[in-house]
Protein backbone atom coordinates (compact mmCIF):
# COMPACT_ATOMS: atom_id res chain seq x y z
CA UNK A 1 0.00 0.00 0.00
CA UNK A 2 1.42 3.37 -0.98
CA UNK A 3 2.42 5.83 1.71
CA UNK A 4 0.16 8.45 0.16
CA UNK A 5 -2.85 6.14 0.48
CA UNK A 6 -2.08 5.56 4.16
CA UNK A 7 -1.93 9.32 4.76
CA UNK A 8 -5.21 9.86 2.89
CA UNK A 9 -7.06 7.15 4.82
CA UNK A 10 -5.79 8.29 8.22
CA UNK A 11 -6.47 11.95 7.41
CA UNK A 12 -9.98 11.22 6.14
CA UNK A 13 -10.66 9.08 9.23
CA UNK A 14 -9.63 11.86 11.61
CA UNK A 15 -11.55 14.71 9.95
CA UNK A 16 -14.64 12.47 9.76
CA UNK A 17 -14.46 11.12 13.30
CA UNK A 18 -13.63 14.30 15.24
CA UNK A 19 -16.76 16.30 14.25
CA UNK A 20 -18.92 13.22 14.98
CA UNK A 21 -17.34 12.71 18.41
CA UNK A 22 -16.99 16.24 19.86
CA UNK A 23 -20.68 16.90 20.67
CA UNK A 24 -21.13 13.54 22.44
CA UNK A 25 -18.14 14.10 24.69
CA UNK A 26 -18.26 17.84 25.32
CA UNK A 27 -21.86 19.05 25.04
CA UNK A 28 -23.71 18.91 28.35
CA UNK A 29 -27.41 18.55 27.53
CA UNK A 30 -28.50 20.28 30.76
CA UNK A 31 -26.31 23.32 30.01
CA UNK A 32 -27.68 23.94 26.52
CA UNK A 33 -30.05 26.96 26.37
CA UNK A 34 -33.69 25.98 25.64
CA UNK A 35 -33.68 27.93 22.34
CA UNK A 36 -30.68 25.98 21.06
CA UNK A 37 -32.17 22.76 22.37
CA UNK A 38 -35.34 23.46 20.39
CA UNK A 39 -33.29 24.02 17.24
CA UNK A 40 -31.30 20.82 17.79
CA UNK A 41 -34.55 18.87 18.17
CA UNK A 42 -35.71 20.27 14.82
CA UNK A 43 -32.53 19.15 13.07
CA UNK A 44 -33.52 15.52 12.29
CA UNK A 45 -36.63 16.52 10.31
CA UNK A 46 -34.87 19.32 8.46
CA UNK A 47 -31.92 17.01 7.75
CA UNK A 48 -34.20 14.34 6.26
CA UNK A 49 -35.82 16.92 4.00
CA UNK A 50 -32.41 18.08 2.79
CA UNK A 51 -31.05 14.53 2.45
CA UNK A 52 -33.97 13.60 0.16
CA UNK A 53 -34.10 16.80 -1.93
CA UNK A 54 -32.72 17.52 -4.41
CA UNK A 55 -30.59 14.33 -4.43
CA UNK A 56 -33.40 11.85 -5.02
CA UNK A 57 -34.73 13.82 -8.01
CA UNK A 58 -31.39 13.74 -9.80
CA UNK A 59 -30.34 10.09 -9.51
CA UNK A 60 -31.15 9.71 -13.21
CA UNK A 61 -30.71 12.15 -16.13
CA UNK A 62 -34.50 12.13 -16.41
CA UNK A 63 -35.96 13.58 -13.16
CA UNK A 64 -39.18 11.58 -13.71
CA UNK A 65 -37.29 8.44 -12.63
CA UNK A 66 -36.43 9.84 -9.20
CA UNK A 67 -39.83 11.49 -8.80
CA UNK A 68 -41.53 8.14 -9.46
CA UNK A 69 -39.30 6.60 -6.79
CA UNK A 70 -40.16 9.35 -4.30
CA UNK A 71 -43.89 8.88 -4.97
CA UNK A 72 -43.61 5.09 -4.62
CA UNK A 73 -41.64 5.27 -1.36
CA UNK A 74 -44.04 7.88 0.03
CA UNK A 75 -47.04 5.74 -0.88
CA UNK A 76 -45.58 2.55 0.61
CA UNK A 77 -44.83 4.49 3.84
CA UNK A 78 -48.34 5.97 4.00
CA UNK A 79 -49.72 2.46 3.66
CA UNK A 80 -47.79 1.59 6.79
CA UNK A 81 -44.90 -0.35 5.27
CA UNK A 82 -41.86 -0.87 7.49
CA UNK A 83 -38.45 0.44 6.47
CA UNK A 84 -37.41 -2.68 4.57
CA UNK A 85 -40.77 -3.00 2.80
CA UNK A 86 -40.55 0.62 1.62
CA UNK A 87 -36.96 0.21 0.42
CA UNK A 88 -37.59 -3.06 -1.44
CA UNK A 89 -40.99 -1.91 -2.75
CA UNK A 90 -39.73 1.30 -4.31
CA UNK A 91 -36.72 -0.51 -5.80
CA UNK A 92 -39.14 -3.02 -7.34
CA UNK A 93 -41.25 -0.22 -8.84
CA UNK A 94 -38.17 1.52 -10.26
CA UNK A 95 -36.80 -1.74 -11.65
CA UNK A 96 -40.11 -2.29 -13.46
CA UNK A 97 -39.98 1.15 -15.08
CA UNK A 98 -36.23 1.11 -15.81
CA UNK A 99 -36.77 -0.16 -19.41
CA UNK A 100 -38.79 3.02 -20.09
CA UNK A 101 -35.82 5.28 -19.28
CA UNK B 1 -39.58 7.77 31.59
CA UNK B 2 -39.77 6.81 27.97
CA UNK B 3 -36.77 4.47 28.00
CA UNK B 4 -38.94 1.98 29.86
CA UNK B 5 -40.51 1.19 26.52
CA UNK B 6 -37.16 -0.31 25.49
CA UNK B 7 -36.99 -2.79 28.36
CA UNK B 8 -39.33 -5.31 26.81
CA UNK B 9 -38.54 -8.93 26.16
CA UNK B 10 -35.66 -7.96 23.87
CA UNK B 11 -32.45 -6.04 24.53
CA UNK B 12 -32.08 -2.52 23.03
CA UNK B 13 -29.02 -3.79 21.13
CA UNK B 14 -31.26 -6.29 19.33
CA UNK B 15 -33.76 -3.53 18.51
CA UNK B 16 -30.84 -1.55 17.14
CA UNK B 17 -29.73 -4.44 14.92
CA UNK B 18 -33.30 -4.80 13.70
CA UNK B 19 -33.78 -1.10 12.87
CA UNK B 20 -30.26 -0.94 11.43
CA UNK B 21 -30.92 -3.84 9.07
CA UNK B 22 -32.74 -1.43 6.73
CA UNK B 23 -29.51 0.60 6.51
CA UNK B 24 -27.45 -2.55 6.05
CA UNK B 25 -29.71 -3.42 3.11
CA UNK B 26 -29.49 0.06 1.62
CA UNK B 27 -25.71 0.07 1.97
CA UNK B 28 -25.30 -3.08 -0.12
CA UNK B 29 -25.65 -1.39 -3.54
CA UNK B 30 -23.90 1.77 -2.31
CA UNK B 31 -20.92 -0.20 -0.98
CA UNK B 32 -20.71 -2.47 -4.02
CA UNK B 33 -20.62 0.62 -6.23
CA UNK B 34 -17.94 2.18 -4.04
CA UNK B 35 -15.81 -0.97 -4.20
CA UNK B 36 -16.24 -1.22 -7.95
CA UNK B 37 -15.21 2.42 -8.55
CA UNK B 38 -12.30 1.96 -6.12
CA UNK B 39 -11.05 -0.89 -8.26
CA UNK B 40 -11.33 1.18 -11.45
CA UNK B 41 -9.19 3.95 -9.91
CA UNK B 42 -6.61 1.28 -8.93
CA UNK B 43 -7.10 1.00 -5.18
CA UNK B 44 -6.14 -2.45 -3.93
CA UNK B 45 -8.80 -4.49 -2.13
CA UNK B 46 -6.95 -3.90 1.15
CA UNK B 47 -6.98 -0.12 0.59
CA UNK B 48 -10.68 -0.28 -0.27
CA UNK B 49 -11.44 -2.25 2.89
CA UNK B 50 -9.32 0.03 5.10
CA UNK B 51 -10.99 3.16 3.76
CA UNK B 52 -14.45 1.74 4.49
CA UNK B 53 -13.35 0.49 7.92
CA UNK B 54 -11.59 3.67 9.05
CA UNK B 55 -13.61 6.41 7.38
CA UNK B 56 -17.16 4.96 7.17
CA UNK B 57 -18.63 7.89 5.25
CA UNK B 58 -20.26 7.06 1.93
CA UNK B 59 -20.43 10.44 0.20
CA UNK B 60 -16.92 11.45 1.26
CA UNK B 61 -15.46 8.13 0.13
CA UNK B 62 -17.02 8.49 -3.34
CA UNK B 63 -15.64 12.00 -3.54
CA UNK B 64 -12.18 10.82 -2.51
CA UNK B 65 -12.22 8.33 -5.37
CA UNK B 66 -13.10 10.93 -7.98
CA UNK B 67 -10.40 13.24 -6.61
CA UNK B 68 -7.87 10.39 -6.68
CA UNK B 69 -8.83 9.67 -10.27
CA UNK B 70 -8.24 13.34 -11.09
CA UNK B 71 -4.78 13.13 -9.51
CA UNK B 72 -5.61 15.40 -6.57
CA UNK B 73 -3.17 15.57 -3.65
CA UNK B 74 -3.69 14.11 -0.19
CA UNK B 75 -4.25 17.44 1.56
CA UNK B 76 -7.05 18.50 -0.77
CA UNK B 77 -8.77 15.10 -0.46
CA UNK B 78 -8.64 15.29 3.34
CA UNK B 79 -9.84 18.89 3.37
CA UNK B 80 -12.75 18.06 1.03
CA UNK B 81 -13.69 15.16 3.32
CA UNK B 82 -13.75 17.55 6.24
CA UNK B 83 -16.08 19.95 4.40
CA UNK B 84 -18.40 17.15 3.26
CA UNK B 85 -18.59 15.60 6.74
CA UNK B 86 -18.81 18.69 8.96
CA UNK B 87 -22.60 18.20 8.86
CA UNK B 88 -22.16 15.26 11.20
CA UNK B 89 -21.14 17.68 13.94
CA UNK B 90 -24.65 19.11 13.79
CA UNK B 91 -26.22 15.65 13.64
CA UNK B 92 -24.21 14.41 16.64
CA UNK B 93 -25.13 17.54 18.62
CA UNK B 94 -28.79 16.86 17.84
CA UNK B 95 -28.62 13.15 18.66
CA UNK B 96 -26.78 13.91 21.92
CA UNK B 97 -30.01 15.54 23.15
CA UNK B 98 -31.83 12.21 22.80
CA UNK B 99 -29.29 9.80 24.22
CA UNK B 100 -29.32 8.38 27.73
CA UNK B 101 -26.25 9.18 29.83
CA UNK B 102 -23.38 6.85 29.02
CA UNK B 103 -19.70 6.45 29.80
CA UNK B 104 -17.47 8.74 27.69
CA UNK B 105 -15.68 5.79 26.08
CA UNK B 106 -19.03 4.24 25.15
CA UNK B 107 -20.12 7.49 23.50
CA UNK B 108 -16.75 7.96 21.80
CA UNK B 109 -17.25 4.50 20.30
CA UNK B 110 -20.68 4.92 18.79
CA UNK B 111 -19.84 8.48 17.67
CA UNK B 112 -17.67 6.83 15.00
CA UNK B 113 -20.80 5.33 13.46
CA UNK B 114 -22.93 8.46 13.06
CA UNK B 115 -23.41 8.46 9.29
CA UNK B 116 -26.40 10.25 7.72
CA UNK B 117 -28.33 6.97 7.75
CA UNK B 118 -27.45 5.91 11.31
CA UNK B 119 -28.35 9.41 12.47
CA UNK B 120 -31.65 9.31 10.58
CA UNK B 121 -32.72 5.94 12.01
CA UNK B 122 -31.65 6.61 15.62
CA UNK B 123 -33.05 10.14 15.75
CA UNK B 124 -36.45 9.02 14.42
CA UNK B 125 -36.77 6.48 17.26
CA UNK B 126 -39.45 7.57 19.76
CA UNK B 127 -38.22 8.83 23.12
CA UNK B 128 -34.73 8.60 24.53
CA UNK B 129 -32.25 6.04 23.21
CA UNK B 130 -29.59 3.95 24.90
CA UNK B 131 -25.99 3.38 23.87
CA UNK B 132 -26.79 -0.28 23.20
CA UNK B 133 -29.47 0.70 20.69
CA UNK B 134 -27.11 3.03 18.82
CA UNK B 135 -24.42 0.33 18.77
CA UNK B 136 -26.90 -2.10 17.25
CA UNK B 137 -27.85 0.28 14.43
CA UNK B 138 -24.21 1.27 13.87
CA UNK B 139 -22.62 -2.19 13.88
CA UNK B 140 -24.97 -3.90 11.44
CA UNK B 141 -24.61 -0.94 9.05
CA UNK B 142 -20.82 -0.93 9.49
CA UNK B 143 -20.43 -4.64 8.76
CA UNK B 144 -22.56 -4.27 5.64
CA UNK B 145 -20.66 -1.20 4.40
CA UNK B 146 -17.20 -2.72 4.92
CA UNK B 147 -17.91 -6.21 3.63
CA UNK B 148 -19.80 -5.12 0.52
CA UNK B 149 -17.11 -2.55 -0.29
CA UNK B 150 -14.70 -5.46 -0.64
CA UNK B 151 -17.28 -7.52 -2.51
CA UNK B 152 -17.80 -4.67 -4.94
CA UNK B 153 -14.07 -4.47 -5.53
CA UNK B 154 -14.16 -7.94 -7.07
CA UNK B 155 -17.74 -8.43 -8.32
CA UNK B 156 -19.10 -4.87 -8.81
CA UNK B 157 -19.46 -5.11 -12.57
CA UNK B 158 -21.55 -8.24 -12.15
CA UNK B 159 -24.56 -6.38 -10.71
CA UNK B 160 -27.38 -6.91 -13.20
CA UNK B 161 -27.68 -3.74 -15.26
CA UNK B 162 -31.49 -3.71 -14.97
CA UNK B 163 -31.04 -3.25 -11.20
CA UNK B 164 -28.22 -0.72 -11.24
CA UNK B 165 -30.39 2.37 -11.73
CA UNK B 166 -33.10 1.42 -9.27
CA UNK B 167 -30.69 0.28 -6.53
CA UNK B 168 -29.19 3.78 -6.32
CA UNK B 169 -32.56 4.84 -4.92
CA UNK B 170 -32.37 2.52 -1.87
CA UNK B 171 -31.04 5.04 0.65
CA UNK B 172 -33.45 7.76 -0.50
CA UNK B 173 -36.31 5.29 0.01
CA UNK B 174 -35.00 4.71 3.53
CA UNK B 175 -34.99 8.46 4.28
CA UNK B 176 -38.54 8.81 2.94
CA UNK B 177 -39.70 5.81 5.01
CA UNK B 178 -38.21 7.43 8.12
CA UNK B 179 -39.70 10.87 7.50
CA UNK B 180 -43.23 10.00 6.37
CA UNK B 181 -44.69 8.73 9.69
CA UNK B 182 -43.56 11.95 11.43
CA UNK B 183 -45.12 14.11 8.71
CA UNK B 184 -48.47 12.65 9.74
CA UNK B 185 -47.85 13.35 13.43
CA UNK B 186 -46.80 17.00 13.56
CA UNK B 187 -47.45 19.89 11.21
CA UNK B 188 -44.14 21.38 12.33
CA UNK B 189 -42.31 18.42 10.78
CA UNK B 190 -43.83 19.26 7.39
CA UNK B 191 -42.56 22.86 7.62
CA UNK B 192 -39.10 21.70 8.70
CA UNK B 193 -38.65 19.06 6.02
CA UNK B 194 -40.14 21.15 3.21
CA UNK B 195 -38.24 24.35 3.97
CA UNK B 196 -34.93 22.47 4.29
CA UNK B 197 -35.67 20.59 1.05
CA UNK B 198 -36.41 23.81 -0.86
CA UNK B 199 -33.37 25.61 0.55
CA UNK B 200 -31.04 22.70 -0.15
CA UNK B 201 -32.35 22.51 -3.73
CA UNK B 202 -31.58 26.21 -4.19
CA UNK B 203 -28.27 26.39 -2.32
CA UNK B 204 -26.88 23.31 -4.07
CA UNK B 205 -26.97 25.29 -7.31
CA UNK B 206 -24.18 27.51 -5.95
CA UNK B 207 -22.62 25.75 -2.98
CA UNK B 208 -20.71 22.51 -2.50
CA UNK B 209 -22.88 19.63 -1.23
CA UNK B 210 -21.61 19.75 2.36
CA UNK B 211 -22.14 23.48 2.82
CA UNK B 212 -25.54 23.50 1.14
CA UNK B 213 -26.92 20.78 3.40
CA UNK B 214 -25.62 22.18 6.66
CA UNK B 215 -26.73 25.73 5.81
CA UNK B 216 -30.26 24.70 4.85
CA UNK B 217 -30.64 22.52 7.94
CA UNK B 218 -29.47 25.26 10.32
CA UNK B 219 -31.62 27.94 8.64
CA UNK B 220 -34.70 25.73 8.53
CA UNK B 221 -34.34 24.42 12.10
CA UNK B 222 -33.61 27.94 13.40
CA UNK B 223 -36.31 29.77 11.48
CA UNK B 224 -39.05 27.27 12.30
CA UNK B 225 -38.01 27.37 15.96
CA UNK B 226 -38.38 31.16 15.88
CA UNK B 227 -41.69 31.07 13.98
CA UNK B 228 -43.26 28.08 15.77
CA UNK B 229 -41.52 27.47 19.11
CA UNK B 230 -43.87 24.63 20.08
CA UNK B 231 -42.35 21.47 21.37
CA UNK B 232 -42.52 18.61 18.91
CA UNK B 233 -43.63 16.31 21.72
CA UNK B 234 -46.53 18.57 22.71
CA UNK B 235 -47.91 19.06 19.22
CA UNK B 236 -48.64 15.36 19.10
CA UNK B 237 -51.28 15.82 21.81
CA UNK B 238 -52.55 19.05 20.32
CA UNK B 239 -52.98 17.74 16.80
CA UNK B 240 -56.73 17.29 17.16
CA UNK B 241 -57.12 21.04 17.72
CA UNK B 242 -54.70 22.07 14.97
Amino acid sequence: MSQQMIIIIIGMALVTYIPRMLPFLFFRTEKIPPKIEGILKNVPYAALGALIFPGAVFIHDNPLFGITGIAAAFLFSLLGGGLIVVVLGSIAVLTLITPLF
Amino acid sequence: MKELSLSGSSHPFVFGLKDGSSIALGYIPAAITFGFIAQTVHLTSVETLLMSLFVFAGAAQYMALSLLAAGTGAFEIIFTTFIVNIRHFLMSASLNEKTLPGRPLQKAGYAFGITDEVFAVTSMKEGTISSAYIYGVFLISYVSWASFSVAGHSIGDLLPSILQQSLTFALYALFIALLTPSLKKHRKVIYLACSAAVMNSLFSLWLAEGWSLILSVILSAGFIEWAAPHSLEKTQNEKEGA
